[in-house]
């Protein structure tokens, strides 16, 4: 294993303990353990680490491969229009009023997630290209914007309004093992298809016309990334609602420390990504507001100025 | 061992070109702006979706090959030579083994002799970023030599390469002929293609129109046919220069 993920791992056997008795109430790990502090343990803070460090490494690992396949260090996951999508489905599941079934919103969710694939591969067509599948990812991404808007104000009570602006936020409170059992494997399974993408996104560092003549398949490249993306963001909106940045910043971080070709970031960013969800989910539970940050816009305000000091360094550079 | 061409059409940019490739020389690929070089050597290498028409490697139907064995014996060297991110000589050496599945030992074999054949031994560790032009082109080519092709086609090697740099890729690409390596250029030179090359293609409006040895295909009356220039050619062969 290489240095990197061994340190990455590390970190992550380190803090994940740690991470479960951080909180509004503290545990004391030396104490004995109340019968209410043994719930919180194990169907509060568990569930809730196992789940961001999931949803982590599927959007570490899905922004790595998305910057090879666009060959561009800001593509982000939600550029081709499956985040959307998904939330574009729970939201409906909010307006509706079926969303307190068990499983109704995440099933909606993901219905969503494989709406826009669909599209995707449908839109883009044939040809593989990478540039028609970033403009339908757009197109995706802007029609599920403008029908999530709709929902919004034609939401049938002010109660249900606030509850889909608040989960599109993103958050990991009060998420349980059910939402592990559905994300975990959707994520193993987008990670493998990343993966095996690997070697493909590798060539397409020399340009569409070298990949292909170094045998890349362009429509099954397009296949693999529709779905290890949709399956591991998929499976993060259903789970968590929006939570952004992750797949921009993280691969960015990892890049330097690796031999630069996109199928050696995958499994760095996948661990590097599980370790920032699961820091930042503890300190907004630690952080003494009202209520709780929500992790969404923790993530984004943490992203916004790492996007500005990127840009100012590509600024730097080009002049 | 051939690369044949039946009749290849695309849109307006290829109008029916029949073409045989042969190894062990090296044919230059010829014609004005817009006459369909790189189309040509783009589907000649199968990458390129055609109209009408064939290409066969051997026996076999190149669209009908599986593209990693098509890739194991075909190499191409696009004209952009992009890179997206910023590799080092080695790693990128490295993505000309990707249609290969023979273990760690033989691809290091294989990317060494590459890059001491583009003498870039001592550069191995050296990102791309911070080589000079001529190294870079030479690195992209030890890319897909690395891949031990039958078949090396290169559009436009040449192009933003001082003299001294022109005349070395040039000398190794008949060097590689005389192995036994098909090669295919496109040039834009004619005094290139005139001195270096053991056969010209001249295309012009997607056809071709002259194919023979260079004195032949690239004479007086061809060049004002094709480009609408008066030229002669002076010197001895192997050393001629155009005048206009």
């Amino acid at each position: 294993m290489s240095r990197p993920n061994l340190l990455l791992l590390i970190g992550i056997v380190l803090v994940a303990p740690l991470s479960l008795l951080a909180g509004r109430v503290w545990l004391d790990p030396f104490a004995d353990l109340s019968p209410n502090a043994l719930i919180i343990l194990t169907e509060l803070r568990l569930p809730r680490a196992v789940l961001a460090l999931v949803l982590g490494a599927g959007l570490g690992a899905a922004g790595a491969a998305m910057q090879g396949y666009l060959r561009n260090p800001l593509a982000d996951p939600g550029l081709f229009g499956i985040a959307p999508g998904a939330a574009l489905g729970a939201v409906l599941s909010f307006w509706t009023g079926l969303a307190g079934t068990p499983w109704i919103l995440p099933l909606f969710a993901l219905l969503g997630a494989a709406g826009a694939m669909a599209l995707l591969g449908m839109i883009a067509g044939r040809t593989g290209s990478a540039l028609l599948f970033t403009l339908a990812g757009m197109i995706i991404a802007s029609l599920a914007g403008a029908l999530m808007s709709l929902a919004i104000s034609l939401s049938p009570t002010p109660f249900a309004m606030s509850e889909i602006v608040t989960w599109l936020m993103g958050a990991l409170t009060d998420r349980s093992w059910h939402e592990v059992w559905f994300a975990a494997p959707l994520t193993v399974a987008g990670i493998a298809l990343l993966l095996r993408a690997g070697k493909a996104l590798d060539a397409l560092t020399l340009g569409e016309a070298a990949a292909r003549s170094l045998g890349v398949e362009p429509r099954r490249l397009q296949l693999l990334m529709i779905g290890g993306v949709g399956l591991t963001v998929g499976a993060g909106v259903a789970a968590a609602g929006i939570i952004g940045f992750v797949g921009l910043i993280v691969p960015h971080l990892m890049r330097r420390y690796t031999d630069r070709r996109p199928s050696q970031l995958i499994v760095p960013s996948a661990l590097a990504g599980a370790l920032l969800l699961l820091v930042a989910d503890c300190l907004c539970r630690v952080l003494p507001l009202q209520s709780e940050l929500r992790l969404g816009i923790a993530l984004s305000l943490l992203g916004a100025p790492f996007f500005l000091a990127l840009l100012l360094r590509m600024r730097r550079e080009l002049a | 061992m051939t690369i044949a061409a039946q009749s290849l059409s695309l849109g307006t940019r290829l109008g029916g070109v029949t073409l045989q490739l042969r190894q062990g020389e090296v044919t230059a690929i010829c014609g004005p702006n817009g006459a369909g070089k790189s189309s040509l050597l783009t589907a000649l290498a199968g990458i390129l979706p055609l109209d009408g028409g064939s290409v066969r490697l051997d026996a076999d139907l190149l669209a009908d090959l599986d593209p990693a064995d098509r890739a194991r014996r075909i190499g191409f060297l696009p004209q952009q030579a992009e890179l997206a991110w910023d590799l080092s000589v080695e790693v990128l050496a490295g993505l000309g083994r990707l249609p290969w599945n023979l273990g760690a030992e033989a691809d290091r074999a294989a990317i060494d002799r590459a890059l001491a054949d583009m003498q870039l031994s001592d550069f191995r560790q050296r990102p791309l970023s911070r080589l000079s032009g001529g190294e870079r082109a030479r690195a992209m080519l030890a890319r897909v030599l690395a891949g031990e092709p039958c078949w090396l086609l290169a559009d436009e090697p040449l192009a933003n390469l001082d003299l001294a740099h022109q005349l070395t890729l040039l000398r190794h690409f008949r060097k590689l002929a005389g192995e036994g390596l098909g090669v295919a250029l496109v040039l834009h030179d004619l005094a290139q293609a005139m001195n270096h090359a053991g056969r010209v293609v001249v295309l012009n409006g997607g056809q071709v129109v002259a194919d023979g040895p260079p004195e032949q295909a690239l004479s007086a009356e061809v060049i004002e046919r094709v480009w609408g220039v008066t030229a002669r050619w002076l010197g001895d062969p192997g050393a001629r220069a155009l005048v206009v």
